[in-house]
């Protein structure tokens, strides 16, 4: 948990010069020796205490933002204690199967945990020298992903959604079902997942829990979770003591850990919020101009480092404010995160589940997992081949819109026949898992249809071990 | 070089993320480095007043107090250069992840100093100068070999001319002195000793005897840059696009493909899996020219995303510093940096917590300068030191050129180029390659638009006296079909393919071979991946004869149907991925068949 008590210490100044108080923001006056970043510890006249943390300090002032709210708070009575310490999460391996809050401190009432280490939230950037790039497939049964944007371990991969799509469904499905293809060589690989819900909803949370708890992934599971109602700022903790709760897992116990971060335009909000507060020049829609940065403060701590058994892999949830993919959140995740899983609306409407529109769907780190070996020879050539024959259905459909079927060639038309097959039995596969094999030999019973002349994007030789245009 | 002056310790008297506020400090002088706080952070000044100085610090300040020590160490922040820079991976302010590593494990901690250049092993250093002579900064004192390819040049340091006194021949460390020159300032004598390495501060240029017009391309392997788009060697570029539009991508093939000596790679605030792919590829990846491993002419700066934002900053000049430590030797340097956009957010963020006056979108009013300040940096030139003294030349008369061709990635907020950075970007560079949305939509890779983008470097004598006499014209006649296709489109868009003519059809088939068969390029494919500017040239060629018997066939009748459908017209589609070596056979051979096929229609060439 957070660790508001201070750190033995022989000298703990308390003051109660609060001269300000402005939404999150507290200033404090006539402070000394007080560090930047430092965690306070602000106790209203209500007696209850709240962590804050020290944003900007001067000789004379102190700008300090307060996690659980400052209602509450006064001028006269208010005590701030400076505790000398930055942001810190207590962590052990008894974290697993465990309900956390938004800072870290249990809610399911069970014990306290016992930490083996305290570590500070905000991490360190690992060293890009010693990372190992990512290039094993991690199979989430979902076609669309396995098949045309491949997960990998140490990836950090956001899912785009907009209101009222099936994200969480989506997060939740792979959760259960990734595995590692190779780990049925008798030793089974440790798995993990650490799951921070940031401002969602009790609905939402409840249906998490319950997933977890059906697919008996509980056990290895660490949830935190920051709901709707609870206090906003405290959002901006919460990816952080994750990453640093799967961070932990993952290089110190071997653990191949799954982080699912839900939902960070929930995060962004909270970090506008602040920003405004301490009257900061606004970059685009009044974000601040550093949310690049802060951003991949969190998305970077993903990866895998060399030497070490474990991984950590991210599965970010973000919405998409009214769908649009160019809005800051994310436009600047999509230049952070190695690819992007892109839901529309569309698909949701004609009741395509997974909605995946794959065409601004991408994974870049697919090549480095795919191909003989690893999932199959033919992998990249289908993906290619399936990817452009929709990518060509969805302009014909297009130009259909304007100017009638009747005009199109017999090609055009097997095209936009395999284009509408292509969404209903290959991306809208419903709840079902797939192993990588029976997606693409799916791939292949849809390419089947089409004359083998078409399929320009696939080597002859796959074409005569695979196309079966009679059955 | 700058001489040190002594001044005073300083105290923190305020802090707000990366940017510290100091009193104190005397003498202090803009752009100097100094130590914050106990753990001695590396900062940099960047304002001063007679009460305070500002710091931008290049490390995280949490946990730093008020009232903590600032030192200053009177000296600009620099860069080493000298022997084993080639191969390395740096992070913004020169220090030496892999030695990091091995010092503190997995993860960069704070206040971390390291050697950038290792001062234990020994080059061996071949004099190339006479003791006696005069010798003008710039000149070349020796040679030490670098690499199997690399002639590493000693060189007397800018501004420290005179005559050599004594020269060394033999097996020296870094910092061991290898010659002795008198400097000659109003009649009073300085010895000055060289060693193998120099200093040099990262912000001012490094000087040049004079600047030459860039004319010659660099060649990329990239088809599609080569033939309608080239950056001239000593030109800038910049590749802007929206994410996932494989700017990345275009930048790592020109780092693995491209005609230079030495690469230099900028990693700003870009992903770390991405640099990792670079170091795990580039010591195994074969350099298409010499057959040596690709990382032994390449200098990595690794800035990650979550690296502190300062000095990401400071990155893109460390860089360019060193490859123009390079230049000066007389070689061809690359500079790739991926993304100038983050080093332009770093501005900003500093900006912003100076509380300065923003102009556009909240970045600096000052950006447009700096921007042209950086790729201006960019260059051709007869280097310095080139054209030594009468008796020297006669002995060898070298005039020395180098060049500094600058590629900068550009990523503009939700793919908008009207953003601040490309804008201003533009303003300076000769060649603009537009990555479009819509290309990388539809998987059409390197997604360069052809209608947006443009080069403004005049290489097409080059090319007809390299290539072919009639380069330039092939080159012409293919954008034309490219820009009449992009029309014609336009109509089908509106009322339909039936509405066209046979002969516009006929530009929309061509066209489209000219997309798919031409200009996309697989960066992972085997061979397509590095295409050798003759082989482009082939290419380019047999499919423009196509288009003109094609129209010949047309103005006989022939339907285009019966045209399109010969089975050469898919061979030609597999053309890029022929090996280069069969390349120019093949594509005789299929010229000839096709001559034949066309001849059947009763067409003669």
């Amino acid at each position: 948990m957070l660790e508001t008590i201070p750190r033995p210490s022989l000298i703990t100044k308390e003051y109660r010069t609060v001269t300000q108080i402005k939404g999150p923001l507290i200033f404090v006056e006539r402070i000394s020796d007080v560090a930047y970043n430092e965690i306070v510890a602000i106790t209203g006249p209500d007696g209850l205490t709240r962590p804050g943390q020290v944003l900007e300090v001067n000789r004379q002032t102190c700008m300090v933002r307060i996690f659980l709210g400052t209602a509450g708070l006064d001028l006269n009575q208010t005590r701030v204690r400076f505790t000398g310490d930055v942001a810190r999460l207590d962590v052990a391996l008894s974290m697993l199967g465990r309900v956390l809050d938004g800072s870290g401190a249990p809610i399911d009432g069970g014990p306290a945990i016992i930490p083996e280490r305290s570590l500070d939230i905000s991490g360190l950037p690992i060293n890009p020298s010693v990372r190992t790039h990512p290039s094993e497939f991690i199979q989430t049964g979902v076609a669309a992903i396995d098949g045309l944007n491949t997960l990998t371990r140490g990836q950090k991969l956001p899912i785009f959604s907009g209101a009222g799509l099936p994200a969480n469904e989506l997060a939740a499905q792979i959760a259960s079902q990734a595995k590692v293809l190779g780990s049925d060589s008798g030793v089974s690989e440790p798995f993990a997942v650490v799951f921070a819900a940031i401002g969602i909803t009790h609905r939402e949370a409840a249906f998490f829990m319950d997933q977890f708890r059906a697919s008996e992934a509980m056990d290895r599971s660490v949830l935190f979770i920051n709901l709707a109602d609870d206090p906003t700022i405290e959002r901006i903790l919460t990816p952080r003591a994750a990453l640093t709760a799967a961070e932990y897992l993952a290089f110190t116990h071997d653990r191949h850990v799954l982080v699912i971060l839900t939902d960070m335009t929930n995060y962004c909000e909270a970090l506008r919020e602040v920003s405004a507060a301490s009257e900061e020049v606004p970059g685009r829609r009044g974000y601040p101009g550093y949310m690049y940065t802060d951003l991949a403060s969190l998305y970077e701590r993903a990866g895998r480092i060399r030497g070490k058994r474990g991984s950590l892999t991210q599965l970010v949830i973000l919405t998409m404010p009214d769908d649009d993919i160019t809005h800051p959140i994310p436009d600047l995740t999509g230049y952070i995160t190695e690819g992007q899983i892109v839901l529309s609306r569309d698909m949701h409407r004609k009741g395509i589940y997974p909605p995946i529109d794959v065409l601004p769907s991408l994974s870049r780190l697919m090549n480095a997992a795919i191909g003989a070996r690893k999932t199959r020879a033919d992998h990249r050539a289908i993906a290619n081949q399936l990817y452009a024959l929709y990518a060509e259905g969805r302009d014909l459909r297009r130009l259909v819109a304007i100017i009638g079927e009747a005009a199109l060639s017999s090609e055009d038309h097997q095209v936009l026949e395999f284009a509408e097959r292509f969404e209903k039995t290959f991306v809208g596969q419903g709840m079902q898992e797939y192993q990588i094999k029976e997606t693409l030999d799916l791939a292949w019973n849809l390419l089947s249809i089409m004359p083998a002349a078409i399929l320009k994007r696939v080597p002859q030789e796959f074409i005569e071990q695979y196309y079966h245009p009679d059955t | 070089m700058i001489e040190r002056v002594e001044t005073g310790d300083g105290r923190i008297v305020r802090i707000a993320g990366p940017v510290v506020g100091a009193s104190g400090l005397d003498n202090a002088r803009l752009h100097d480095v100094v130590y914050v706080g106990e753990v001695g952070l590396v900062g940099e000044i960047i304002q001063i007043s007679s009460e305070q100085a500002t710091i931008q610090v290049y490390e995280d300040t949490s946990g730093i107090r008020i009232g903590e020590r600032i030192q200053n160490t009177g000296a600009p922040l620099q860069a080493r250069l000298g022997p084993g820079l080639l191969g390395q991976v740096y992070d913004g302010l020169q220090r030496p992840l892999e030695v990091l590593a091995e010092k503190t494990g997995d993860f960069i901690r704070r206040g971390l100093a390291a050697s950038p250049l290792s001062e234990d092993i020994y080059w061996e250093f071949k004099p190339r100068a006479c003791i006696g002579s005069y010798l003008s900064p710039g000149s070349v004192l020796g040679i030490v070999t670098e690499s199997h390819t690399l002639e590493h040049a000693i060189m007397v340091p800018p501004g420290k001319g005179g005559r050599l006194v004594d020269i060394n021949s033999g097996k020296f460390k870094l910092n061991d002195v290898v010659a002795v020159i008198d400097l000659q300032s109003n009649h009073k004598v300085d010895h000055f000793e060289v060693t193998l390495c120099q200093s040099w501060p990262v912000r001012t240029p490094r000087p040049v005897q004079a600047r030459l017009a860039p004319r010659e391309p660099l060649i990329t392997g990239t088809r599609v840059i080569d033939t309608l788009f080239p950056v001239a060697r000593g030109g800038s570029a910049i590749i802007p696009g929206g994410f996932g539009t494989g700017k990345t991508v275009v930048e790592h093939c020109l780092a693995r493909w491209a005609d230079a000596d030495v690469v230099v790679y900028i990693g700003c605030g870009e992903r770390g899996n991405e640099m990792t792919e670079v170091l795990e590829e580039f010591p195994i990846l074969e350099d298409p020219r010499t057959g040596e491993p690709l990382m032994a002419r390449t200098v990595l700066i690794a800035n990650t995303s979550n690296m502190p934002v300062a000095a990401r900053e400071a990155s893109i000049y460390t860089g360019i510093t060193i490859a123009e430590y390079y230049r000066d030797m007389g070689y061809q340097v690359l500079v790739l940096a991926d993304s100038t956009s983050r080093w332009g957010e770093a501005l900003r963020e500093i900006s912003g917590r100076l509380e300065e006056m923003p102009g556009e979108e909240g970045y600096p009013a000052y950006l447009a300068a700096r921007l042209a300040e950086f790729y201006e940096r960019s260059g051709k030139v007869v280097c310095l030191g080139s054209q030594e003294d009468e008796t020297q030349a006669a002995a060898e008369p070298d005039v020395r050129t180098g060049s500094l061709t600058l590629v900068g990635a550009v990523s503009p907020p939700g793919g908008d180029f009207s953003e601040p950075m490309t804008q201003n970007s533009m303003r300076v560079v000769g060649t603009f390659w537009a990555l479009d949305y819509e290309l990388s939509r539809r998987r059409h890779f390197p997604a360069i638009n052809w209608t947006r983008s443009y080069s403004l470097y005049e290489t097409q004598d080059w090319y007809n006296q390299n290539v072919g006499s009639d380069w330039f014209e092939r080159v012409r006649s293919a954008s034309s079909l490219l820009q009449r296709e992009a029309e014609l489109l336009e109509i089908v868009q509106l009322v339909g393919p039936d509405a066209l003519a046979e002969s516009e059809r006929a530009v929309l088939a061509v066209a489209r071979m000219l997309r798919e068969d031409f200009l996309q390029q697989s960066a992972y494919h085997e061979v397509d991946r590095y295409c050798p500017i003759e082989k482009a040239y082939w290419m380019l060629t047999i499919i423009m004869d196509f288009y003109q018997y094609v129209q010949k066939a047309l103005g006989l009748e022939v339907p285009l149907p019966k045209v399109m459908d010969m089975p050469e017209v898919g061979e030609i589609a597999r053309l890029k991925e022929l090996p280069t070596e069969q390349a120019e056979m093949n594509i005789q051979e299929l010229s000839k068949r096709i001559q034949h096929r066309f001849a059947e229609f009763g067409i003669q060439e």
